[in-house]
């Protein structure tokens, strides 16, 4: 079985959280449990400040086994309002990654 | 979860739920009668299949253990919060009664219909009290109207039109259509798009338009992800965006970088507006605005060379006294770049297939009405005699007259009050206090909502439970394209749609019969003017675009005679053209031409206050999870915006003593509110920023507390009475002066 994961461009993530309400609604989630979660970074460079946000899984994430099952992409994939998640094995996750400045996989499981 | 006995209906999202501007489609999963989700429709070309938090967290809204179910009475003294569950028909005879009374007694036109944010609710509200009689329809305490209504204002007295940028939403096939191109460069003026879908713009498109080659100019006092992302960003004092405008307007017009063909074909009035500018050199609007002339001669050059380029702004540019000259300013720089109904640019806007929710502008109730009847209505309306601007645009009231009026009884005195899923206390008005003292003498008040809250605690004589979109038939017609809401399963208790609401009390309280047995067939008469109905779109999936050729779908329509009535070419003004010198604005009594005008209150209008409250205070900076002073109550969406936080810079922070986290008192003349400080490098050093629209729905929601409204709602430290000269635009809600000092060691 190949492994799967996310591949998140954060240099895209706006920091709206959809994708964090999109997990806790599809699986139900009270309490402040949650597969996704989203950070804001702030650094100061020589000439500005630049904000970035950095989404990230937990241990919660269980790839939305039951969606993906159905052929259904993953509840924040399909949600984020940057586009800037990706499902896929990490196989391919990794070759898209080549050509993405800020990004990062994640293989959950 | 067993999926697979969910039922799916797709539906338009513009309503109480996720509650904002946009159009987002939506497909509603449905099982044994409940909705257990809302995701988005891949298929609708507004969203793709996104959806931002707020949509996602619909059924939690739904379902929530607060919401009210069940039309209530008051039983004890107003704020007392002692409620009896009634019937609705006992609802409804006492509402006919009590506002029957008011009428016969005091005419129609005391009682005010009031309505919160633009969604589906303008047509329901309207719809009711034209056929009550009343002209008095108002955003209470909406300090100078400022939210969208001087910007578009503005545009219809300089080009006739609205626009928008052009991020293909005007085109089914969106980024694939043919004759779209991405903006060169996007302005984005004072405004966080990734926050929602402000105006009916869904924020992300900008992001969209990023990654097939837009680049970014920002102006904004804060540094954002969007300033991070921009060639240029101009960190400017808040308050000062017209000056920053016409310094632009300098830089391209004394350049020579306008568009030349354009501005001599299409435009009048270059030549007065030439003059005027000269005055705003750009060392002066770096005097004015903290931007250093560099980087403003820089955001022009970039603006104005580079063609398609389109500006996205937000609120702010109302939220001062000038705000309808600073968007004509703001206007001006896409015009004479030729940059109106262009791909890519600031694309004209008009309702989708010319159909709108319920006629709003006085052409439009001319021909439902008459004239004699809006000749009439007109006589009365709130404010419509002072300010020509106010009476010629729209039917809306001025509400800071109207507070006047509401406290001096003159001309005439207002007895009563249809308050329609609109949290005045607790969100929308300035001075909220002066409002609430103001309100609670009236003598009968309705509540339309789902929740509680401080408004209905402190004001309500009868709540009566409205429903959220997924509960209801409805209908949306804001710029493209049109669409239709499907009412996915029944009311939540007994909870009615607006519209349904509306319908059964017009039948009770018009003058003259209403033509409409049901809510159905309102909203096919409101469609027919698009040839379609409820069941053809739906049938659609719902929405749809107007056909090739149709006057509601862009480019270039200046040129083929498709904006004008008489279907001449040219644009729908006095001379035709866009109008850099204003006739309309003239007629009106006002300057033609724009200018700068300093903030009431700051560094340079009032020193010796500025040095009593040395922070500016800019209020209403949105979360993406909240919409308004709604949300606050959803858990889903509470955990990832938990506290009433303002932005204050590390070093301004550091020099008061406050640390990241710190509760702290945030202070002017009108008295002081509590919020946790966010220390952060991104907030400029003169500039705190505040939330707005904060309520406790979890503390004691009976008077005095409401909600703890007073402790936290920003706009306590916000006046009325300092609209503009066109009455449109105002107050401090940006530009205020402050100190912020930390309480108790920091907690609470
Ligand atoms: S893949 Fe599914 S479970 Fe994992 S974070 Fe996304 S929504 Fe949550
Ligand atoms: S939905 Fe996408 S853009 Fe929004 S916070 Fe999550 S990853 Fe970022
Ligand atoms: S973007 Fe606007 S319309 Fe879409 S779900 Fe969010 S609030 Fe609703």
């Amino acid at each position: 079985m190949p492994r799967n994961g996310l591949l998140i461009q954060q240099d895209w993530c706006t920091g709206c959280h959809a994708c964090e309400v999109a997990c806790k609604q599809e699986h139900n989630f009270s309490g402040g449990m949650v597969g996704i979660k989203v950070d804001e970074v702030v650094s100061t460079g020589p000439d500005k400040v630049y904000v970035d946000f950095m989404p990230y899984t937990t241990r919660f994430c269980d790839l939305c086994a039951e969606r993906t099952k159905a052929g259904e992409q993953p509840a924040c994939v399909k949600h984020c309002q940057a586009t800037c998640i990706t499902y896929g094995t990490v196989a391919e996750l990794a070759i898209l990654m080549d050509k993405q400045p800020r990004s990062s996989i994640f293989a959950p499981k | 979860m067993a999926k697979s006995k969910e039922n799916k209906v797709l539906s338009t999202l513009w309503s109480a739920g996720c509650g904002s501007h946009g159009g987002c489609g939506c497909e509603i999963y449905v099982q044994d009668g409940k909705v257990a989700r809302v995701e988005g429709d891949k298929n609708h070309p507004f969203n793709q299949g996104r959806l931002c938090a707020k949509g996602l967290a619909i059924s939690q809204y739904m379902y929530h253990p607060d919401r009210v179910l069940y039309p209530l009475k008051r039983t004890g003294e107003r704020g007392e919060g002692k409620w009896q569950r009634i019937t609705w028909d006992e609802a409804y005879d006492t509402i006919e009664k009590r506002l029957k009374d008011i009428r016969a007694k005091h005419g129609a036109e005391s009682v005010i219909f009031c309505q919160g944010t633009g969604r589906d609710i303008g047509g329901p509200i309207t719809f009711l009290m034209y056929a009550y009689g009343s002209p008095n329809w108002v955003q209470v305490g909406l300090a100078g109207h400022a939210c969208y209504t001087p910007r578009l204002g503005a545009m219809f007295a300089t080009q006739g039109h609205y626009s928008v940028l052009d991020a293909s939403q005007m085109l089914e096939k969106r980024y694939d259509s043919p004759e779209w191109t991405p903006p060169k460069y996007i302005i984005i003026w004072a405004q966080n798009p990734a926050a929602g879908c402000h105006d009916g713009f869904f924020g992300h498109w900008i992001i969209d338009c990023m990654k097939r080659g837009s680049k970014l100019i920002t102006i904004d006092p804060r540094s954002t992800w969007f300033s991070t992302r921009s060639e240029v960003h101009l960190q400017n004092r808040p308050g000062t965006d017209g000056a920053i405008a016409l310094g632009m307007l300098n830089v391209i017009i004394n350049e020579g970088i306008y568009d030349k063909v354009f501005v001599e074909k299409w435009c009048y009035g270059f030549d007065e507006l030439k003059e005027r500018v000269q005055e705003y050199t750009p060392e002066k609007v770096e005097e004015i605005s903290w931007v250093p002339k560099e980087l403003l001669i820089k955001a022009a050059r970039l603006f104005a060379k580079n063609k398609p380029s389109a500006i996205q702004w937000g609120e702010p540019v109302d939220a001062m006294p000038a705000g309808s000259v600073v968007a004509q300013a703001i206007n001006h720089l896409w015009a004479i770049t030729g940059n109106i109904d262009n791909p890519g640019g600031n694309v004209i806007a008009r309702n989708s297939h010319g159909v709108t929710t319920y006629p709003f502008s006085s052409a439009e109730l001319t021909k439902l009405y008459g004239a004699d009847l809006v000749k009439k209505l007109n006589e009365k309306r709130i404010g419509a005699n002072d300010y020509p601007m106010i009476k010629n645009f729209r039917g809306w009231v001025q509400p800071d007259v109207l507070i006047d009026q509401l406290e001096t009884d003159k001309p005439y005195p207002i007895k009563g009050a249809w308050i329609q899923t609109s949290n005045i206390i607790g969100g929308q008005a300035a001075d909220p206090r002066r409002h609430y003292n103001a309100m609670k003498k009236l003598d009968f008040i309705v509540c339309v909502d789902l929740f509680q809250n401080p408004t209905s605690m402190a004001l309500a004589d009868i709540f009566l439970p409205a429903c959220t979109i997924c509960e209801k038939e409805s209908f949306r017609s804001w710029w493209q394209p049109l669409g239709v809401s499907v009412k996915a399963v029944e009311g939540v208790g007994e909870a009615k749609s607006d519209w349904e609401i509306n319908l059964d009390l017009a039948k009770r309280l018009a003058t003259t019969p209403i033509k409409y047995n049901t809510v159905r067939e309102l909203i096919d008469d409101r469609l027919k003017d698009g040839n379609t109905n409820f069941e053809k779109l739906k049938a659609k999936g719902c929405w749809e675009y107007p056909p090739e050729g149709h006057n509601t779908r862009p480019y270039y329509r200046y040129e083929k005679g498709l904006l004008r009535a008489d279907g001449k070419p040219g644009f729908e003004t006095p001379t035709g053209k866009v109008e850099l010198y204003s006739k309309k604005y003239e007629e009106w009594g006002l300057d033609p031409l724009p200018y700068y005008e300093e903030p009431k209150e700051s560094s340079v209008a009032t020193p010796e206050l500025a040095k009593k409250y040395p922070l500016i205070l800019t209020t209403g900076r949105r979360s993406p999870v909240f919409f308004h002073s709604e949300h606050r109550m959803i858990p889903w969406l509470r955990e990832l915006d938990p506290f009433p936080m303002c932005e204050i810079n590390d070093k301004t922070a550091e020099e008061l003593g406050i640390g990241n986290g710190d509760w702290v008192y945030i202070e002017n003349t009108h008295g002081k509110i509590k919020m946790k400080a966010k220390v952060t490098p991104t907030a400029h050093p003169k500039v705190v920023t505040a939330p707005h629209g904060w309520w406790l729905p979890e503390t004691d929601g009976k008077a005095p507390n409401l909600f703890s409204t007073w402790e936290h709602n920003i706009n306590n430290l916000t006046s009325m009475g300092n609209q503009g000269k066109s009455g449109f635009g105002g107050t401090d809600y940006r530009s205020g002066l402050c100190r912020v000092f930390k309480i108790n060691g920091g907690k609470e």
